[in-house]
């Protein structure tokens, strides 16, 4: 063939300060998140509790206190399930999105691309879990389905039809997997069902295609 | 017939069509293929479902090559 490949991503020179992602630092990156999403909530509930135990006329507060140990982990899930939301597809930009779809559907499987005919998301099947592909990012859903992490990645060019972008990604994901998540900034770590309750409709299907995936 | 193309505004757009046995369209498609990656794109090769290869010379007997470019965390 006479090409000369390059097993690592280029892109992570650009992020040299990150350790590469490895199963294993996956997995601690994902009980620090467990641990930061309890320590948000735990304080909160202590305090409630603490109130009403101590002044039950202080129920408000106490209600307070349980509305931030809900809506903290919640808007963290939100930020992670925003990754699957689809790009505003602009009119004149209607051939160059279907273009970019055929080109998409040239590289994966019949139920790939019925999936994303449906959702507009790509599954892809990797080592670390099955990786749910939009324009803006991507969710890993690890096997077994329970767990999500969700990545905010990106291409510089802002003028890229939906389906190149998703390409795109991809494509730095099929040649390293471990690279590609090096690269990405994870943007939220939790439950699936987290993050499943956050998306719209087709993000749900895709989560649910996802989570069903053998390993 | 193997095909170069960039991932752009358009969707995509074909930059060469060779075959291996054409040394002149061959020559075409490696100047165009080194054009893109001057210009920070890459090149990368599909080897079938879940696999892709990035490539530094343009592979000619792979049937599609495909530039795209960089990605950064968002």
């Amino acid at each position: 063939m006479g090409a000369e490949a390059a097993a690592a991503l280029p892109e992570v020179a650009d992020v040299y300060w990150r350790p590469r992602v490895t199963a294993a630092r996956l997995r601690r990156r994902e009980r620090i998140w467990t641990l930061y999403t309890l320590a948000h909530v735990i304080p909160f509930i202590g305090t409630a509790a603490l109130l009403m135990l101590v002044e039950p006329l202080a129920f408000a507060v106490a209600a307070i206190c349980l509305v931030h140990a809900w809506i903290i982990p919640a808007l963290y899930a939100q930020r992670g399930a925003n990754v699957l939301l689809p790009r505003r597809v602009r009119p004149s930009g209607e051939k160059a999105e279907r273009v970019s779809v055929g080109l998409l559907g040239d590289l994966v499987s019949h139920e790939a691309r019925e999936l994303h005919a449906r959702t507009g998301l790509m599954i892809e099947r990797g080592t670390l879990g099955t990786w749910v592909v939009g324009p803006v990012g991507a969710v890993l859903v690890r096997h077994g389905g329970r767990r999500a992490d969700c990545w905010c990645v990106r291409v510089a060019d802002p003028d890229l039809p939906s389906g190149d972008r998703i390409a795109h990604l991809l494509l730095a994901l099929r040649s390293d997997e471990a690279g590609f998540a090096t690269v990405a900034n994870l943007a939220f770590s939790g439950a699936t069902w987290r993050v499943r309750r956050r998306t719209r409709s087709a993000g749900r299907s895709a989560l649910d295609a996802a989570a069903k995936s053998p390993r | 017939m193997s095909r170069l193309i960039r991932m752009d505004s358009s969707g995509h757009t074909t930059l060469a069509e060779w075959t291996a046995h054409d040394a002149e369209a061959v020559d075409r498609a490696v100047t165009a293929f080194r054009e893109q990656l001057d210009r920070g794109y890459f090149g990368m090769v599909s080897r079938g479902e879940g696999h892709a290869e990035q490539v530094r010379e343009l592979p000619v007997h792979a049937e599609l090559v495909i530039m795209r470019l960089p990605i950064s965390g968002g």
